[in-house]
């Protein structure tokens, strides 16, 4: 009793507080959950750019403070409720499986402002959702692997079936097949955002089947440090980060998750007032995903094509899901002409055409 | 040769490196518990031994003088516990889970400024001319020096604890105290030297992920490896060679299982990756089963101190 008294006159105090800076803040201190350590050099060192950045841009007016590997469930509630308690007025939360702790909370404290990564679920006024479009850097990639791989056999390193993972193996799939129709593509599920040990030997099982072109949807580089054994034999590309320290070896690009645009946008509107509820899905042309540097162990013809997608891509004329595109069961999904819908994206449950095995449920 | 697709020298010869760090921790821990005490902080002088063992390889520039300071580094850490166990009389359980805590903090402050090194490599012992050899080439010659060295232990402490003096007097001591104490042995003394022990094999192992497996750095790279070593020590019945063959069980399915999943087997992927765990489990559940002297040793957990 005396411990619920204790949240609800707390919650009270901090509703008064913020209540008081309606029309923008002075301060904000903004906060931010990560899923793994910032140390893994990449999906959760990009967002730590991103806070960064963010500190970088306003200075005092911004107090950042964050937590690493918090995992996914009913951690994440509590950590989440801690650092409402304690003062952040707004709260990041970078990683898929925080989806049902960030709405749960939220509703707690209607007053903090929650971000949610990755996923669809707004369902208090508080709740932003905001997302990157990492499947257009996925065609880019795509491209560059059917034209690279001369045993036409490709690798994915997938972590778990959710709609954002299928989404690129799917446009992966789709772009390597365009330019080399006899690809085939092998799906490794390990079911894990960060075990470097585990994704290492996933890498290895595919090199040990004759997989010569390896992508990866984990954070850590260990796929690459796998591919780095071949010597050359095996190209991979860096996962939300450059990875740049694997340019000389397998990494032929990267796809960046360039979160600091919108970090540090967000933040601003909270400071001056402007600050609403929004769904935000930016692309390569919104600075978002960046395309990592080709090297220069893709032939000059292939880098001009990839790089002649990417700027289809940020010029809005091509999208990579572009009919006629069938189910994996033959069933047709679009067209001829018809762009996917961002709806049928964000809830993509099925492979495309041509792709082998099963999702996992 | 194939199964569906998969080579299964190959496989072996994979399973064979994948298990090492497991295995160089768990027979640690084996005879850590052998002689009484339990270290639940096997992580967290795994993740020590994978950072120390990095660092000083990539500043030494070699690899074995890399895995000995992975050693020394999960025996300093190891040293803790037993001064808090064995001087202070401290609780076990919470020191051993304690130290994991302590261990990955501080490797992941330690590790600032080594992401994205790269380590000198580990090269292969034999040469390619040999492990180009059909099948035993891969398995038998195709290997890093740590692969045979972790064998070799498993032998040597299968003989220790079973032929030896030493061993007797490190299983008298585990399981009854009181009565070591009685025939004049120093109980905490030796506990002490056995947990220093444990802790180099864990450092060991932590480092064969950092500088073999994986070879690079980054934060909480053992991810929960010595939990698995832990988990074997008991289902193995606290004997070398059982631990041996639940390393080289969860490597290989670890690996068969991944493999079953880019050769297309069919069979869902949830199965496959629950099995390592579950197939150990019953494996060495099985082979302990119905057979007498299998316990725990009798004073595991539980500290000594001369004037009781």
């Amino acid at each position: 009793m005396k411990r619920r008294t204790l949240l609800a006159s707390a919650a009270m105090g901090l509703m008064l507080a913020s209540g008081a800076f309606a029309q923008g803040m002075d301060k904000v201190k903004a906060c931010f959950v990560y899923v793994g350590p910032i140390g893994d050099g990449g999906w959760t060192y990009q967002h730590h750019q991103g806070a960064l950045a963010v500190q970088e841009a306003y200075g005092d007016k911004v107090e950042i403070q964050y937590q690493e590997n918090v995992p996914e469930g009913a951690d994440a509630e509590r950590v989440l409720t801690q650092m409402a308690l304690g003062g952040c007025n707004i709260i990041f939360t970078t990683s898929f499986g925080y989806m049902d702790a960030t709405n749960a909370v939220a509703a707690k404290f209607p007053d903090v402002k929650f971000e949610h990564a990755t996923g669809f679920k707004r369902e208090h006024p508080n709740v932003s959702t905001y997302n990157a479009r990492f499947y257009e850097g996925r065609a880019v990639q795509g491209t560059i692997a059917g034209r690279m791989t001369k045993s036409n056999k490709i690798g994915y390193i997938a972590s778990f079936p959710i709609p954002e993972v299928i989404m690129g193996i799917n446009s992966y799939y789709l772009h390597a097949r365009k330019v080399n129709p006899d690809v085939q593509l092998s799906v490794v599920w390990a079911f894990t955002w960060f075990d470097p040990a585990k994704e290492a030997d996933a890498a290895k099982a595919l090199i040990d089947q004759g997989v010569d072109v390896i992508a990866s949807h984990t954070d850590s580089t260990a796929p690459l440090a796998e591919a780095a054994k071949t010597n050359g034999a095996v190209i991979g590309f860096g996962q939300a980060s450059d990875m740049a320290e694997y340019k000389d070896g397998p990494r032929v690009s990267s796809i960046i998750d360039n979160w600091a645009p919108y970090y540090v946008k967000r933040v601003g509107q909270l400071l001056d007032g402007t600050y609403e509820q929004i769904d935000a899905w930016e692309g390569i042309a919104g600075g978002e995903v960046l395309i990592g540097e080709i090297t220069d162990k893709v032939p000059a013809d292939v880098k001009a094509e990839a790089e002649a997608l990417r700027e289809a891509i940020a010029a809005g004329t091509y999208h990579p899901f572009t009919g006629p595109i069938n189910k994996q069961d033959g069933s047709p999904w679009l067209a001829e002409g018809q762009t996917a819908p961002d709806g049928d994206l964000l809830g993509m449950s099925f492979y495309v055409e041509g792709i082998t095995g099963d999702i996992p449920k | 040769m194939d199964w569906g697709g998969i080579n299964p020298v190959i496989l072996i010869a994979t399973l064979m490196a994948s298990a090492v760090p497991i295995l160089l921790a768990a027979l640690g821990e084996t005879v850590v518990e052998r002689a009484g005490v339990l270290n639940l902080g096997v992580e967290g002088m795994m993740v020590i031994g994978a950072l120390g063992g990095f660092i000083v390889a990539v500043q030494t520039g070699s690899p074995v003088v890399g895995f000995i300071g992975g050693a020394v580094c999960g025996a300093a850490l190891s040293l803790i516990f037993a001064l808090l166990t064995q001087v202070f009389l401290a609780n076990q359980v919470a020191t051993g889970l304690a130290l994991t805590l302590f261990g990955l903090g501080v490797s992941s402050l330690g590790g600032q400024g080594y992401n994205g090194v790269k380590p000198p490599p580990t090269g292969k012992l034999f040469p390619q001319a040999l492990a180009d050899l059909p099948v035993v080439g891969p398995i038998v010659f195709g290997h890093d020096w740590v692969v045979y060295f972790s064998i070799a232990m498993t032998a040597v402490l299968w003989w220790v604890l079973k032929a030896t003096r030493v061993g007797l007097i490190i299983r008298a001591v585990g399981e009854s105290h009181e009565a070591a104490h009685a025939l004049g042995y120093k109980v905490n003394r030796i506990r002490l030297m056995c947990i220093a022990f444990g802790g180099a094999m864990a450092g060991m192992g932590g480092a064969y992920v950092s500088l073999a497996r994986v070879p690079q750095w980054v934060d909480g790279i053992t991810a929960g490896a010595g939990w698995i070593a832990l988990a074997i020590v008991v289902f193995a019945s606290w004997k070398p060679w059982r631990v041996l063959i639940g390393a080289y069980l969860f490597g290989g399915i670890t690996v068969l299982q991944l493999n079953l999943q880019v050769a297309g087997s069919g069979i869902p992927v949830e199965y496959l990756s629950m099995a390592p765990y579950l197939i150990t489990i019953l494996v060495l559940v099985i082979i302990s089963a119905g057979r007498k002297a299998n316990g725990a040793p009798a004073s595991l957990g539980q500290n000594f101190h001369a004037s009781r």
